[in-house]
């Protein structure tokens, strides 16, 4: 086991020397070491007056000035404010929901590729049903049957966006299966659940982190466009439903472009961090792929 | 063939009974500020209190029943989205058009040299694109061009699909449709090209290692016609296997872009049922998006077969 441990100990530092010189990586870390910052710091900097409707003191959709940089909304809150407290929920669905769908298609994809026969046929017929069936359709029909709310969001997400990550592990798992210290525990007598958590995870968890990463992207976005439709919970002001009662208060008609480009300018910050920092990963762990 | 059909046939099952699902009263939902008979009203409780299997065979004989009606239009769900068909063909049609044609020439150029300068460029730009919620670009793209923000003037309409009164059967009325047409439509040429430039360039990479380039190259062919004559229709197969199968993605940016736009199309009309939320309707919307994505997967797999004898055998 000790001999393991310093195994994947030098292989994470090796990984963290090639990590350091790839730039788009590192700039994508940067950009995320802000986002996550403001998500951490939002209750600490951010009065809990400023993202009230009641004690707004600002006008109704004023334009940047010096006491709101960002200027204001509807009710004469201040954006950026409203911004900052978004990145914390946006944040949190993005990375609770790409958790479900890490761990949903990780285990999936051990499972279709490790088993033989009808079972496997089966999961990956399940794993195929989720890849055709087009997401934003499934996705409204699944909130819209659990009811509008953050936890619901972060589930509805999380179950329809694993199938991906299930094919590529699979695949993965395949190509593992073949390898002779696999055969050897075999012939010793390990069972089923030893094989796949003591050598089939550890050997595809490189893998999953690096898809980790690019899933989070994605997620976000989807997280950004139901909020948009109003399947989020009304009261918490992710970018997306920013979007959204920016969108139905008319913010548009007016021109009140302060109120529409930042938020949107957030999700494009994060989702081309994620997928930088996925890119460079994918690089790192499975060149082959990452022509 | 037969998978198409399985995975139809598990969306009717998941359609059916993820509904039954729902809480809450639909019968006093649909009656609801409504004059309705009472007596109707015991004969619809008693319709939805017979056993779930028999409602499901019911459902199974003829999931497009004409009888199946919205609950917050009171109209046939079927007619309401046949009339949103239009609409949203012509909208996805020219988007998705366009988009392959310039996403395959970018693909191309960026490809075909990468690392060089216009790939940096166009690698950028499509991976910013790529990162973007489509429906905030519409709405970025309607501030500016059409209620027009810091002196440019609002150009285009702010939404619909022609000024009303237009008479969209003559010549001027065409003319006012495409003018209505122009935003929206550039906002999903602009995201959907993204990832076709993405997937075209990536094929022609892999494309430009094979022998048979040193090959076409060795008999003294000139740069352009190696291009042209060799690796690109190879690499084209990739690229036009994928507009096909990323309908499913397709569907995601009319949903949002229609609504912005107020495109009478099926987007919209997803969007007006989900306000309801009219179930009927979302149900069957739900259905025919999958219908479609379904028959796209199988036509991306037949053409596959017509265009590369490799996988025939």
């Amino acid at each position: 086991m000790s001999v393991a441990t310093a195994r994947r100990r030098l292989a994470l530092t090796r990984f963290a020397n090639s990590f350091r010189h790839d730039q788009s990586g590192m700039t994508g870390v940067v950009i995320l070491a802000i986002f996550i910052a403001t998500a951490i710091l939002a209750p600490i900097l951010i009065p809990d007056a400023a993202l009230d409707v009641t004690k707004a003191d600002g006008g109704r959709f004023e334009g940047p000035s010096l006491s709101y940089p960002l200027g204001t909304d509807e009710s004469g809150r201040s954006v950026l404010l409203l911004l900052a407290w978004g990145t914390r929920i946006s944040l949190t669905v993005g990375i609770a929901a790409t958790i479900i769908s890490m761990v949903l298609g990780t285990a999936f994809g051990i499972a279709a590729g490790h088993f033989r026969g009808v079972g496997s046929h089966a999961l990956v017929g399940v794993t195929d049903w989720f890849l055709v069936i087009p997401f934003l359709p499934l996705a409204i029909v699944l909130a819209t049957v659990l009811g509008p709310s953050t936890t619901n969001l972060i589930i509805v997400i999380g179950i329809t966006s694993w199938a991906g990550t299930a094919r590529l592990i699979r695949a993965q798992t395949l190509s593992i299966e073949g390898r002779p210290y696999l055969e050897r525990s075999k012939a010793l007598g390990a069972g089923n659940w030893y094989q796949m958590s003591r050598h089939v995870l550890p050997n595809v968890f490189p893998l999953v982190l690096a898809n980790t990463t690019l899933t989070v992207a994605i997620v976000i976005l989807s997280e950004t466009t139901l909020s948009f439709l109003g399947l989020g919970d009304p009261q918490a002001p992710s970018w997306g439903a920013l979007l959204d009662r920016a969108f139905s208060s008319g913010a548009v008609s007016r021109g009140a472009w302060w109120y529409v480009l930042p938020p949107g300018i957030c999700v494009v910050l994060v989702v081309l961090a994620f997928t930088l920092v996925g890119r460079a990963m994918e690089r790192i762990v499975d060149p082959r792929r990452a022509s | 063939m037969l998978r198409a059909f399985v995975t139809l046939a598990f969306v009717i099952i998941f359609n059916f009974f993820l509904f039954r699902m729902l809480p809450g009263d639909p019968i006093g939902l649909y009656a609801r500020g409504r004059n309705q008979d009472p007596e109707q009203l015991v004969e619809l409780r008693r319709a939805l209190n017979k056993p779930l299997l028999e409602q499901f065979l019911t459902y199974l004989r003829n999931p497009f029943d004409s009888t199946i009606d919205s609950t917050r239009f009171s109209r046939p769900v079927w007619e309401m989205i046949g009339e949103r068909v239009w609409p949203t063909l012509l909208l996805l049609g020219t988007a998705i058009l366009l988009a392959s044609l310039i996403g395959i020439w970018v693909g191309i150029r960026a490809g075909w040299k990468p690392g060089g300068r216009f790939d940096r460029m166009s690698t950028g730009t499509t991976l910013i694109l790529y990162s973007m919620p489509e429906f905030w670009l519409g709405m970025m793209l309607l501030i500016v061009f059409s209620v027009g923000v810091f002196g440019i003037p609002g150009m285009f309409p702010v939404g619909g699909i022609a000024s009303p009164g237009a008479d969209t059967s003559s010549p001027m009325g065409w003319l006012n449709v495409l003018w209505h047409l122009v935003l929206p439509c550039t906002t999903l040429v602009l995201i959907y090209l993204a990832d076709y430039a993405l997937v075209m360039r990536a094929s022609l990479i892999d494309e430009r290692k094979q022998e048979y380039l040193t090959l076409a190259r060795a008999k003294g062919l000139r740069d352009t016609s190696v291009r042209k004559r060799h690796a690109v229709p190879n690499a084209l197969l990739p690229t036009v296997t994928l507009i096909f199968l990323s309908l499913g993605f397709v569907v995601t940016g009319a949903i949002t872009v229609e609504t912005v736009f107020s495109w009478p199309g099926l987007g919209l009309l997803t969007y007006e049922a989900l306000r309801g939320p009219d179930i009927p309707l979302l149900q069957a919307i739900f259905l025919m998006f999958s219908i479609a994505v379904i028959a796209a997967n199988l036509l991306a797999e037949l053409l596959y077969v017509i265009f590369d004898p490799r996988v025939r055998s």
